[in-house]
């Protein structure tokens, strides 16, 4: 299989506070990858990083064989222009914790808004991809509705159908259930079960330990930013290594 | 208190009042336009990035709120032309009602812009939007529902201010409305007739801008 995604020594900072010390990670096409770890240990400004929503300091990420973000020039590293990052982004999909769905949009004008200004479909092309996005979502029903007049169940499956739409390579959940109510969290992880079923790549930072067992190819476990463990989630799980991922595991009631 | 109210000459000058109302109206509707325009783009510099555009923008709003409009509409008719800059005085008025109203937008705006959750933009980003676009298509719209209920406010109270437009003979309401009240000395009956076309009108001004913030919100 060939590697979608590839972390190459990645170094973060924010002022003097380092948040990501030399991570290197490697995502092949169509594996799931969830990302574990206690809060600060940098899993979401990993995931983050991917889609350049956070800027980095050092090494590299390479998504589908090309780095972003930054370019060499003169010796020196550079930011890409704005409009050549919004190009990398649209290869990746997010999925955020807060759902951050357009709140003047129905939620099929959420999916259609980047249809039409950024893949360049018309109109009549883009409702009915989104229309069918949201019948995936189990959500047709509501196509009309704002936000605010979803609950944060539908209001997560929009997010998801509005990031799956944009044909991404990888899609990245950032948390996807932690804001929800518990009798909700179902509906979202069933959602994103049904996607890592037909094969997409997918980057999950995740508290849901027994969902990230069942769907994952491979599991990290990041502590103090570096990866502290990873490999498949039976034997991460099963049989942790570091005594610090046994006593989260042990926290996490696993 | 034997008082005779006579109303007879109010409402022989009742099309001027009108006249000057909607004289009135106009102007502020111009005004504003203009400064919401402007307090837009300096909202945008207020909050952006560029610290020089940051200075621009919070330069201009402490200079031109701490100055009464009186004095600006006076400064512009009378004071511009000594540098050879003279304009009639409706436009003088509008100049100085637009800078005027362009620093309290940048304020009703500037604040709508910090109601905008960071997490949509990063939304916009994240769907590949390019920063224009994400301003125009998310920002923008998400902003300037939530500066609707300082918005109207802010229109309400500028409307009031084209009553200045008085001091340069601008025949405006309260022109017509001094004008009728030297002729007739029927004092009472013109200011209290003034007052309630104000209120009036002010009060459908709130009620419309209600009606438009209801049917736009979130």
């Amino acid at each position: 299989m060939t590697v979608l995604i590839d972390i190459q020594d990645l170094h973060k900072s924010y002022d003097t506070l380092e948040v990501l010390k030399g991570v290197n990670l490697s995502v092949k096409v169509g594996e799931v990858v969830s990302i574990i770890g206690s809060s600060g240990s940098g899993k979401t400004t990993l995931l983050r990083c991917i889609n350049l929503l956070e800027a980095f300091q050092g090494g590299r990420i390479l998504v589908d064989g090309q780095p972003i973000g930054y370019r060499e020039r003169d010796g020196k590293r550079v930011r890409d222009s704005e409009r050549r990052i919004a190009k990398q982004r649209a290869m990746t999909g997010m999925v955020f914790q807060q759902f951050n769905l357009f709140p003047h949009l129905s939620a099929l004008d959420n999916i259609t808004l980047g249809l039409t200004k950024v893949r360049g479909l018309s109109r009549a092309e883009a409702v009915e991809q989104a229309e069918g996005w949201l019948e995936r979502v189990g959500m047709l029903a509501h196509r009309h509705h704002r936000p605010s007049q979803l609950s944060g169940g539908q209001q997560q499956r929009v997010a998801i159908a509005r990031a799956v739409a944009m044909k991404p390579k990888v899609m990245l959940f950032d948390e996807a259930t932690s804001a929800l109510d518990p009798e909700r969290v179902a509906e979202v992880l069933d959602t994103i079960r049904g996607l890592a079923q037909d094969g997409m790549t997918m980057v999950l930072v995740t508290h849901e330990m027994r969902f990230a067992r069942e769907v994952s190819d491979q599991v990290v476990f990041m502590n103090a930013g570096r990866i502290e463990e990873q490999g498949p989630p039976q034997r991460l799980f099963g049989s942790p290594a570091s005594p610090r991922l046994r006593d989260f595991l042990a926290r996490s009631g696993i | 208190m034997n008082y005779t109210f006579n109303f007879t000459p109010v409402w022989q000058n009742w099309p001027l009042l009108l006249e000057g109302l909607a004289l009135g109206l106009g102007l502020a509707v111009l005004s504003i336009a203009i400064g919401s325009i402007a307090g837009l783009v300096l909202a945008f510099c207020a909050t952006g990035k560029h610290p020089a555009l940051r200075a621009l923008a919070f330069g201009y709003v402490s200079i031109v709120r701490n100055l009464p409009i009186l004095v600006i509409v006076l400064f512009i008719f009378f004071g511009l032309p000594q540098l050879g800059l003279a304009f009639d005085k409706s436009t003088s008025f509008v100049l100085a009602l637009s800078l005027y109203a362009a620093a309290y937008m940048t304020e009703v705006f500037r604040a709508g812009l910090l109601g905008v959750p960071p997490g949509i933009s990063e939304a916009g980003q994240a769907i590949g939007l390019t920063p224009l676009s994400i301003k125009y298509y998310v920002v923008l719209p998400v902003m300037l529902r939530n500066a609707m209920p300082a918005f109207a406010n802010n229109f309400v109270s500028l409307f009031k201010d084209t009553s200045l437009a008085a001091a340069i003979a601008v025949p405006e309401l309260t022109f017509y409305a001094q004008k009728i009240n030297s002729e007739s000395f029927r004092v009472l009956e013109v200011w209290s007739v003034t007052a309630a076309l104000y209120i009036a009108t002010c009060y459908l001004i709130s009620l419309l801008l209600r009606g438009l913030e209801s049917r736009l919100r979130l």
